[in-house]
This record gives structure tokens, C-alpha cells and sequence, in this order.
């Protein structure tokens, strides 16, 4: 395997109005391997999208990347590059493919210019030849009668066609990595499978790394090589995804097990993890867990690092030196 | 013992305006009939467009049917004058998906939730000040929240004003449509469970509307399944998801994620997109992506109806023969 991506210490931060800043991203640290799915999984505020935005420096002022965060693309450092070399970067080798198709396709734009226009900004083809790639791009990602489809408005197009024509435009540009932020939230279960059915065939034949960003952990069983659950700003725990649905270690992945609904097995009363997150303004000192776990200790009050439970998985959980968070 | 009947009931919308006066209604909901029982829960699935929200407000009369009837407690809901109407609503309520659109940013909480109380003149003076404290510690929330406004208030939260609201006039009824669909899943299990127990203590009647089978199986005892404005399939939920006979019910079972990656369940992908309900296939609405082996000419021009198969009621002619998801997986 050769790692394409790798960020080191990413922290994140925005004004807090009253002169200090707040750090919804703090110290994330993750890698892809080439043809690797990696999910970063996390409730609303978690971090795991803003995570994703900083990877191309698409962080709305006045957030900002902090100095000491690092990412990696092969040998090239993306947060140092500005300009026409950071351009490059953008689509070309990362794509990016967001929750809401409707808000990032151009509606005044028939969908096959919208692709052709993304070809030729990377390539140096002929509109003859962009528009065949096009064609060829749309039959990729699924999109039954792909001739006539060119030629449609995104308004004339169903959710999951509108999804897969972004697809269509993140692959244009043939990226090494294609960023996938909660890509079928907004759709329904028969085109979600649809539409992760495609991605999968796409990371196989084409070697691309995957990173899903996912607040569903269903998404993430059938999917994911790897798994990285985020809370308040951190990652809290990272397994390979069989490891991970086993034998979930950190409480805050424990409690988010206990709370997702099955279609199979007893229906028992859910056990939720009790109150809700708190905003980045009311993370707490030492481990940011601490007010809402059910296992926390005298220790849980010094801030705990990412852990070793086994080689290849790590928690952010003090309780990983005893191996007690078990069960 | 049945609270609410509802039979036939169609709801179509008119693409108004004068330039489309003569484009083809909106067939949201074809001829859906159900019961709801006394403290029983009906979840209505489906996905978005199959006319499961249209359904929900049409039988609490935010929207006026098309045709058809719904009775509860043996009274005819859409022969209700203004002045009836507005006496039921103390009987039958309703939460929405997105509580927030739902309350008024002027209003503090504890105005909000008082108001049904005092439109029907539930209590007066300090008793319904008491009364709000009370249904705000029923949905979990500090009754000292009463003096706050909406925007104060995380979806979890709202979520639960919402539902303190819906039962400050101690309704027997309520239709749920989508409450949980917008909330992450820790605060999703926190109000599931406080739906199952409030109808528990109250002997409440819920009309569940969702998408998602695994949130409707923790809560319902009997679920019917809508595509394109019709019931496809209904039945009790253990039964309903264990042995699903229509095509459709298989499908949308097979293509839900489950948080089990040794989970070996066929995906059926299904092919297309669901059809324009103004302009709904002839025959069985499903026949244009089903995928049953039996499917033929039948299915293309006769609509078949809910009938017994196996342990549920399916509209499929072929209900029978229907493969189970885990012959499909075998194959």
C-alpha cells in the first residue's frame, strides 16, 4: 500500500467574539492509503466536516488553519501552497463531492458543460473530446441514457442523478482522492445504496482513496476499511472497521452503538449516551467525554491521548492502559 | 379497539397557476385505508414523495382530502365545521420533523406550551404556569427553561417542546411525522425512548410517519409501507420485516445500512428512480423497477389490491412467490 494523504495535527479555529478563538478542529491526525476507504464518523459539530474542508483550505474566513497543522499529498505540503499551485491541487488530485448536489451544480448550465468545464480546466482537450469524456463519465457513474442526459438542467434531474453527476464532475479530473462529505444524507435509502454501490465499483477499478464523512454508522459497516470516530474536535477512536463494530473501546462509541435502532436481534429500550454535545465554547477540561460517560474516573480529568488498545487500534480513553473499557 | 379509521382517502394537489391550468394533479395519495387502536402505534414508511406526510396532514385536516373518509372515535373528521374542528384538535395532535419551523422565535417556551392550554381553557391564572412546569419535566426539560425562546435550544431539545406542546391539551392521539429524521443518533434514542414512554403512562395513539425501518420497528407493533400513494404492504412489524411479500417492502429492507459489517444481507439495487406520482405507471405502481422473477404483462396493466399473504397484507400479484432477502442473498 503507499499512503497518498496523510494530515498531521490539524487544529482549526474561529473568533469566539469576545477576542479569544475556539477550536472546533483540534489536533486531528489521520492517513489514506491508496484504494482506502477511510471514515471519519461523528455527531453534528463534531468537526469531521470542517476537517474535510481544510484538506483544500475551504475554510470560510474568518476561520482559520492554525500554523504546526500539516497535510500531506504525496511530497507536496497542500496548507503552504497558494494561488495557481494550490488550484491544481483542488480537484485535480482531491475531489470533493458534498451532502446537497443542488447547492453545487450551476442551474443555469446544461450537466454536460457543467462536467466538459471541469475537463478542460485540468486537461488540454478539444470540447469535441471533453463532451465524448463526459458522455463516458456519465455511463461511469450509472446514469441510464447518458446521451440525452447531457443535455438536461440539474432541475431536471432526480436527487441521486444530481449526485451522481457531481460524482461525474469530482471524477473528471481523474483525483488521486475523492473527499465524500455525507454524500447520501439527503437521500433515500433505495438511492443511498444506489449511489454508495457506485462509489465503491469507482475507489476498485480506479484505485481512488476514499474519505467518507458519515454521521451513519450503517453507511460505514458495508463500506469503510477503516474507521475514525470524532468527538468535540478529536479523534476519540480508530480501528480497522471490523475491529471497530466487534469491539468498540471508547465510551462515547460505546454510547453511539447503544443508541442506533436494528432491524434484527430483540427489540430492547435504547440506551442513549445522556445530554447532548456540548459547543466548542463548553468543552471541558481534560477529557471532553467526561461530563456525559458513564465510566469516567479521577484520571478522566488530565486529558487523555490517542491510546493503544491493540496494534492497529487506538482510543483516546484513559481506561486503554487497563483495558477496561471493554463490554 | 379502533381510535381512528380512515378508508380511501385521496389527496391530489392541483399544480395551480394560470400558465398550468391544465397539467395532470398531483396523485400524492391514491386510496389509503388503516385503523389505529387505543394506545397503539401505526408507523407509515416510505420514501420521500410516496405521500406518507400528505397522509398525516390530511387526516388531522391541515389539508382538506380529495376524497375518502376518516372517522375517530366515531366521529367523521372531514364533515368538522371550524368550531368542531378546533374542539378536536385538543383530541389529536401533531410533531414535525423540524420543531424549530414550528415555534414562534418571539414566544418563550413556557407561552408556547401554555397557549393549547388556555385556547381550550384547560386551567387559568398560576395553575397553567404549574401545568407547563409539569409537561416540561415529562419531556426531560428543566421547567425554569419556561422563560426562554427557541433559538436557546439545541434539535433534541426543541424537539421535546414540541412534544410537551403537542400534549399540553392531553390529546389521545398524535400524528409523529418525521420526528426524529433531522436529530443525531444519540439524541435520536433519547426521544424514541420518551415517545414510548409517554404513550405508556398516557395510553397515547400514534400515527408514526418515517423512513427509516429500524427507527420505526423500536417504536411500532404494525407498520404499513407506501409508494406512490398507495399501501403496498401492512402487516404486524415483526412479521412485516422478517417476511416482507411485496417486492417493494424486500427492497427497501435490503438497501437499509446496518451497523453490522458481518451482516451478509442482499443489497437489491434497485434500478431507476421512483416515477412522477402526477403521472404514476399504469398497473402496479412498482412494476416500472420491480424485480420479482414472476413479474409480467399482468403487473403492467392491473393494479393489484392489499391482500392476505403470509403473515401480512400485500398488493403484489405475485405476493406469494416473492423471494426473501435471503434467497436473493443465496443466489
Amino acid at each position: 500500500m503507499s499512503r497518498v494523504l496523510e494530515v498531521e495535527n490539524l487544529r482549526i479555529s474561529f473568533p469566539d467574539g469576545q477576542g479569544g478563538r475556539l477550536y472546533p478542529v483540534d489536533g486531528v491526525s489521520f492517513s489514506l492509503e491508496r484504494g482506502e476507504t477511510l471514515a471519519l464518523v461523528g455527531e453534528s459539530g463534531c468537526g469531521k466536516s470542517l476537517t474535510s474542508l481544510a484538506l483544500l483550505q475551504l475554510i470560510p474566513p474568518p476561520g482559520r488553519i492554525e500554523s504546526g497543522s500539516t497535510v500531506r499529498l504525496g511530497d507536496i505540503d497542500v496548507l503552504g501552497l497558494r494561488g495557481e499551485r494550490l488550484r491544481q491541487i483542488r480537484g485535480r488530485r482531491i475531489g470533493m463531492i458534498f451532502q446537497d448536489p443542488m447547492t453545487s451544480l450551476n442551474p443555469v448550465f446544461k450537466v454536460g458543460d457543467q462536467i466538459a468545464e471541469g475537463i478542460r480546466a485540468h486537461f488540454d482537450v478539444s470540447r469535441a473530446e471533453a463532451r465524448s469524456r463526459s458522455f463516458n463519465l456519465l455511463q461511469e457513474v450509472g446514469i441510464p441514457d447518458a446521451r440525452s442526459r447531457l443535455d438536461a438542467y440539474p432541475h431536471q434531474l432526480s436527487g441521486g442523478m444530481r449526485q451522481r453527476v457531481m460524482i461525474a464532475i469530482a471524477l473528471a479530473a481523474e483525483p488521486e482522492i475523492l473527499v465524500a462529505d455525507e454524500p447520501t444524507t439527503a437521500l433515500d435509502v433505495t438511492v443511498q445504496a444506489q449511489i454508495l454501490e457506485v462509489l465503491d465499483r469507482l475507489r476498485a477499478t480506479r484505485g481512488m482513496a476514499v474519505l467518507l464523512i458519515t454521521h451513519d454508522l450503517g453507511i460505514v459497516a458495508g463500506r469503510a476499511d477503516r474507521v475514525a470516530v470524532m468527538y468535540a474536535g478529536q479523534i476519540v477512536e480508530e480501528a480497522p472497521t471490523a475491529r471497530l463494530f466487534a469491539r468498540p473501546s471508547h465510551p462515547y462509541t460505546q454510547g453511539l452503538f447503544a443508541s442506533v435502532p436494528r432491524l434484527t436481534g430483540p427489540v430492547q429500550r435504547l440506551t442513549p449516551i445522556g445530554g447532548s454535545v456540548p459547543p466548542p465554547s463548553a468543552w471541558p477540561a481534560g477529557c471532553r467525554f467526561r461530563p456525559r460517560c458513564p465510566k469516567a474516573f479521577e484520571k478522566s480529568e488530565l486529558a487523555p491521548p490517542l491510546l493503544p488498545v491493540e496494534p492497529d487500534h487506538r482510543m483516546r480513553c484513559w481506561l486503554a492502559e487497563t483495558g477496561g473499557a471493554r463490554g | 379497539m379502533t381510535l381512528l379509521q380512515v378508508r380511501d382517502l385521496v389527496k391530489h394537489y392541483h399544480a395551480g397557476g394560470m400558465f398550468r391550468a391544465s397539467a395532470p394533479p398531483v396523485r400524492a395519495v391514491d386510496g389509503v385505508s388503516f385503523d389505529v387502536g387505543r394506545a397503539e402505534t401505526l408507523a407509515l414508511v416510505g420514501e420521500s414523495g410516496c405521500g406518507k406526510s400528505s397522509v398525516g396532514r390530511t387526516i388531522i385536516r391541515l389539508q382538506e382530502p380529495t376524497s375518502g373518509s376518516a372517522t375517530f372515535e366515531g366521529t367523521d373528521l372531514f364533515a368538522l365545521d371550524r368550531t368542531a374542528l378546533r374542539k378536536m384538535r385538543r383530541r389529536m395532535q401533531i410533531i414535525f420533523q423540524d420543531p424549530y419551523s414550528s415555534l414562534n422565535p418571539r414566544m418563550t417556551i413556557g407561552a408556547a406550551v401554555a397557549e393549547g392550554i388556555e385556547i381550550h381553557r384547560l386551567a387559568r391564572g398560576k395553575d397553567v404556569g404549574r401545568r407547563v412546569a409539569g409537561l416540561l419535566e415529562e419531556v426531560g426539560l428543566d421547567p425554569g427553561y419556561a422563560r426562554r425562546y427557541p433559538h436557546e435550544f439545541s434539535g433534541g431539545q426543541r424537539q421535546r417542546i414540541g412534544i410537551a406542546r403537542a400534549l399540553a391539551v392531553e390529546p389521545t392521539f398524535i400524528v409523529c411525522d418525521e420526528p426524529v429524521s433531522a436529530l443525531d443518533v444519540s439524541v435520536q434514542a433519547q426521544v424514541l425512548n420518551l415517545l414510548a414512554d409517554l404513550q405508556r403512562e398516557r395510553g397515547l395513539a400514534y400515527l408514526f410517519i418515517a423512513h427509516d425501518l429500524a427507527v420505526v420497528r423500536q417504536i411500532a407493533r404494525r407498520i404499513a409501507v407506501m409508494y406512490l400513494g398507495r399501501i403496498v404492504e401492512e402487516g404486524p412489524a415483526e412479521q412485516l420485516l422478517a417476511e416482507p411479500s411485496h417486492p417493494y417492502t424486500v427492497a427497501l429492507l435490503s438497501a437499509v445500512p446496518e451497523p453490522d459489517p458481518g451482516a451478509r444481507r442482499a443489497r437489491i439495487v434497485l434500478s431507476g428512480d421512483l416515477p412522477s406520482p402526477s403521472n404514476p405507471p399504469p398497473g402496479c405502481p412498482f412494476h416500472t423497477r420491480c424485480f420479482h422473477p414472476l413479474r409480467s404483462e399482468r403487473c403492467r396493466q392491473e393494479l393489484p389490491l392489499l391482500r392476505p399473504v403470509g403473515g401480512t397484507n400485500a398488493a403484489c400479484h405475485y405476493a406469494e412467490s416473492t423471494p426473501s432477502p435471503e434467497a436473493l442473498a443465496a443466489n
